[in-house]
């Protein structure tokens, strides 16, 4: 079979999937649901396998193969195909979309059990992954759309699934809301690829690009800045990461594979499948790598202040992808996609000893509260370890080799590109920070209660089910955690995800040691061949100095960290004291939602009370009613014809067609 | 010959109708449907429309007539009262289908239609009208109409159950 | 024989069909008077389906048909529960549609 056939085979299983559960969540039982959720996500992945492995039988200049199946519009020289592209990047995102959410899959089937939503949250789930897998796998503009609103809908759902609890379906809509902006954008793009190109398939607009632009001409700019709008939206990147942080609210194995591993890097995909549009469009490149670096500084500040756990992970989710913007706007696509993959793996696996962490506290989400889980709970203490070495860098891990390789990149660009290695130098420092933070508030030191009774007893506490959020009752019918918490400890399936993900945090990262394997980096190549800048690689001792760099910021960040909450208790209370300006700059997310509030909400809705007002008012009212007038009179005359005697009308009716054939006769002679 | 066919099929068929028309008790008018049906499938047989007449008999004058004859016999056989509540409609009503008949007569007959013959026409082959070129003409280029039309009888099926079906015990209809 | 005589029957059936729905108050008699026009409707179609040499006309025939029995059955199903609701079987008495 050919790798486009695996491309389609990839796509079938978590639609079916997710169809049938769709269908019989009422009536499947539990643990058939949980199987089928699982196995089609598992089937999707060997597809994924086998499509890479046919794809690197090919030789290497015709490693890429459209198919379709289907023409969906076919109008004056516009067509688009329901058609897939599987080339290498392609391949790449499957490979990790459908393995993380393989193993988030697995972690759900037991973390969800208790949950009365069990086989519906399973039929988001996979198509959820669907869903991600048309955008990955689209062959044109317009299918990349249709997955990209697919996505968000599945976020949207996915967010809410709690429906009952309103804080979360609150969210979900400013999701949803949000990434909507970004679609208009999207859509805008595409129609004006189509103005410009008169294509929108992948292979011929980057063909005719080059042909049609110049550098920075106007047009081409406009393309890109629309679709980085779309980017920025998805990816939660300045000015629209408010949504990311309260998305939240949704169970954990979504917060793991949505909002950390998979949709929000769908931007850095889209700029790195797009990167002759923006090879052409210098400015609108800088632009999203300036973004990036802005978003990662911020969301990292944000992260060191902030208490409630999921919150510091999807804040620092933010300023990941931060890295991954610049990485990709500067050209360096490889290593913005090394560090997604590796991104991935480490933050789903945070996000997973989050949740079962958050389990064992009965749904409590704040860090001040916790205490003592390494002796509590020891495999999700290793978990949590490894998950926030690698997120900060720490020699060895995965994350040290990709984030490294992003800032090395950049300072080869040189000019202004060394000061964002610099800025990404400092993100690096604030990004340890905070993950050691999270170490060494939650594990050490003397239990807590619902540590202690951990310990003591070897069962979860099972507090009532309120909203950790606004601390109200949660109504329980329609599915909810339950009363049962399931952690790590005592749930295999939650171990086996967790196990083999901290195995690729620790390890994945000798995919790619300069100079040794390069795998990714070689994978990729075939796509990424026409870049302008493929030969910018930096020789053996530049790549050995950055990482050296890396791996003593981030040893710094430890020792600081370890300093300010293990020898001197005391230094927090008063560090918050002396910069209490700027302390509450960053514990209220720089303001981002009230910037947002200020600058869009207001006006908009001060522009809908004015419509409301003047033109609602004097225009429409005085059009409908003069109009309601005409009808009411016109009806009145016409109403007494209404006898509502059946054979009245079709007297008339007969009349009728007594005249119009008169005419004709008439007309005939 | 044909034309005594036709003939006798036309006066069969126009005689059934006006009986419909014109008998009081709806259970005659059902009969006289039947007659009218079986004098039309005649017709058809002439327009060499062999599969449309068998159908004709089997599914109307049989099937469907069964269904008029049982709910005729259901709501009783009620004479229609003499008097007219609206006496205009009795004159005006016949006066203008009379009229749209004389149109359509001028319009027939005064085009050039007439040089044209139902019959002799070379194009017509053997298997015209034989159920076998009907039912590949209407399963291949036809298919589309003719799943459309199977899906609407079973939509129209299920709304004479609904509307037919025993009225709920609780609903009390004035 | 030439066309003619087939479609002048076929308006004549036709202007009988709807004399009947127009005198007639009985709704099971309306609905003999449709089907009356509804066959005549078919005759002139089949006319011009042998005058062509066309079998498309005898496939639009049978379709009709079909439309002819949903009818049938949606007016009878009307008629009985008419009946049913002790309603008198008289068009002229249903008149809840009066402007």
């Amino acid at each position: 079979m050919t790798a486009a056939t695996w491309g389609w085979l990839v796509l079938l299983f978590p639609l079916s999937g997710s169809i049938f559960l769709g269908l019989t969540f009422r009536v499947l039982p539990k643990k058939i649901g949980g199987l089928v959720g699982v196995g089609a996500i598992v089937a999707a992945f060997a597809c994924g396998i086998a499509a890479l492995i046919s794809l690197q039988g090919e030789p290497e200049e015709s490693r890429h193969v459209a198919s379709s199946i289907w023409e969906y519009a076919s109008v004056g020289g516009f067509q688009i195909d329901l058609g897939i592209y599987v080339d290498p990047l392609s391949v790449f995102m499957i490979l990790v979309v459908t393995g993380v959410s393989s193993l988030i899959h697995i972690y759900s089937f037991s973390y969800m059990q208790s949950d009365a939503g069990y086989t519906r949250f399973f039929s988001y789930l996979n198509f959820f992954v669907f869903s991600m897998l048309l955008l990955v796998l689209a062959g044109n503009y317009v299918l990349l759309i249709v997955g990209w609103a697919f996505v968000g809908f599945a976020s949207y759902a996915l967010v809410s699934f709690w429906y009952r609890r309103e804080t979360a379906t609150k969210a979900g809509m400013k999701a949803f809301v949000i990434n909507v902006v970004g679609d208009i954008g999207l859509v805008l793009a595409a129609i004006l690829i189509f103005r410009e190109l008169g294509v929108v398939d992948y292979a011929s607009v980057f063909e005719k690009a080059p042909e049609v632009f110049s550098t920075n001409q106007w047009e081409v700019v406009a393309i890109c800045l629309l679709l980085l709008l779309g980017a920025f939206a998805k990816s939660a990147q300045m000015p629209f990461h408010t949504w990311l942080a309260d998305a939240m609210e949704g169970p954990t194995p979504v917060s793991a594979l949505i909002h950390a591993a998979t949709m929000v890097t769908a931007g850095v995909y889209l700029i790195a499948r797009s990167y002759t549009l923006f090879e052409l469009a210098p400015t609108a490149a800088d632009i999203a790598a300036w973004v990036g670096l802005a978003t990662l500084l911020i969301a990292g500040t944000v992260a060191i202040v902030v208490t409630d756990l999921k919150r510091i992970i999807a804040y620092s989710t933010m300023s990941q992808i931060g890295y991954m913007f610049v990485a990709v706007g500067i050209a360096g696509y490889a290593e913005g996609m090394f560090h997604m993959m590796t991104h991935a793996f480490f933050k789903a696996l945070l996000f997973m000893s989050a949740g079962s962490i958050i389990s064992a506290m009965a749904n409590m989400q704040d860090i001040d509260k916790m205490k003592g889980f390494w002796k509590a709970m020891p495999f999700t203490a290793v978990m949590l370890i490894i998950g926030a070495f690698a997120l900060a860098a720490f020699p060895g891990t995965s994350g040290w080799f990709s984030k490294d390789e992003i800032i090395n990149f950049a300072s080869l660009r040189g000019g202004m590109y060394s000061w964002m290695a610099a800025g990404m130098l400092v993100g690096a420092f604030l990004t340890a920070i905070y993950s050691y933070r999270i170490l060494f508030r939650i594990l050490p030191g003397k239990p807590c209660p619902e540590a202690q009774h951990l310990i003591d007893t070897g069962h979860v506490v099972h507090g009532d089910p309120v909203n950790p959020h606004t601390l109200e009752p949660e109504d329980t019918d329609v599915g909810y955690p339950g009363e049962h918490h399931h952690i790590a400890e005592q749930a295999p399936g939650m171990k086996i995800g967790m196990s083999v993900l901290g195995f690729l945090a620790l390890f994945a990262g000798a995919l790619q040691i300069p100079g040794v394997t390069e795998a990714v980096a070689n994978f990729l190549e075939p796509t990424f061949e026409n870049s302008a800048f493929a030969g910018v690689l930096p020789t053996e001792a530049e790549a050995l100095y950055g990482l050296t760099k890396g791996g003593l910021i981030s040893i710094a960040g430890l020792v600081l960290v370890w300093f300010i909450y293990m020898k001197r208790p005391d230094l927090p209370a008063k560090l918050i004291k002396t910069f209490r300006p700027l302390y509450t700059l960053f514990v209220n997310k720089w303001y981002g939602d009230e910037l947002i509030e200020f600058l869009v909400v207001k006006p908009v809705k001060g522009f809908g009370q004015f419509c409301n007002r003047v033109v609602e008012r004097f225009a429409i009212n005085g059009l409908t009613t003069g109009t309601a007038g005409i009808v009411r009179s016109a009806g009145g005359a016409v109403r007494d014809l209404q006898t509502g005697m059946l054979r009245g009308y079709a007297v008339l009716m007969l009349f009728g067609i007594v005249a119009i054939v008169l005419y004709f006769l008439i007309r005939s002679i | 010959m044909v034309e005594l066919a036709f003939f006798v099929g036309a006066f069969g068929a126009v005689g059934g109708a006006v009986a419909v028309v014109a008998l009081r008790n709806p259970f005659y008018s059902v009969l006289a449907l039947v007659v009218h049906l079986v004098f039309l499938a005649g017709i058809f047989l002439l327009l060499r429309a062999q599969f449309l007449a068998a159908a004709q008999i089997v599914v109307y004058a049989g099937a469907v007539m069964v269904i008029y004859v049982f709910v005729a016999a259901y709501v009783g056989g009620i004479e229609e009262p003499m008097f007219d509540s609206s006496p205009q409609l009795r004159i005006i009503g016949p006066i203008l289908a009379v009229a749209l008949f004389i149109e359509i007569s001028i319009a027939v007959l005064g085009s050039s239609l007439t040089a044209l013959g139902t019959e002799g026409t070379d194009k017509i082959g053997a298997g015209f009208g034989t159920p076998e070129a009907v039912g590949k003409l209407m399963l291949e280029d036809f298919l589309i109409a003719f799943e459309a039309a199977s899906i609407l009888l079973l939509v129209a099926a299920v709304a004479a159950i609904i509307l037919a079906g025993r009225k709920r015990p609780e609903k009390k209809v004035t | 024989m030439a066309i003619e005589w087939y479609l002048v029957l076929s308006a004549l059936l036709f202007s009988i069909g709807f004399i009947g729905v127009l005198v007639r108050r009985n709704p099971v008699v309306i609905l003999l008077c449709l089907e009356l026009m509804l066959g005549a409707g078919a005759l002139a179609m089949l006319a011009f389906s042998r005058m062509l040499g066309d079998q498309d006309g005898q496939v639009m025939v049978l379709i009709v048909l079909v439309v002819a029995a949903c009818e049938v059955v949606v007016g009878l199903g009307l008629v009985v529960a008419m009946f049913r609701r002790r309603l008198p079987l008289d068009v002229d008495d249903m008149k809840e549609l009066k402007g």
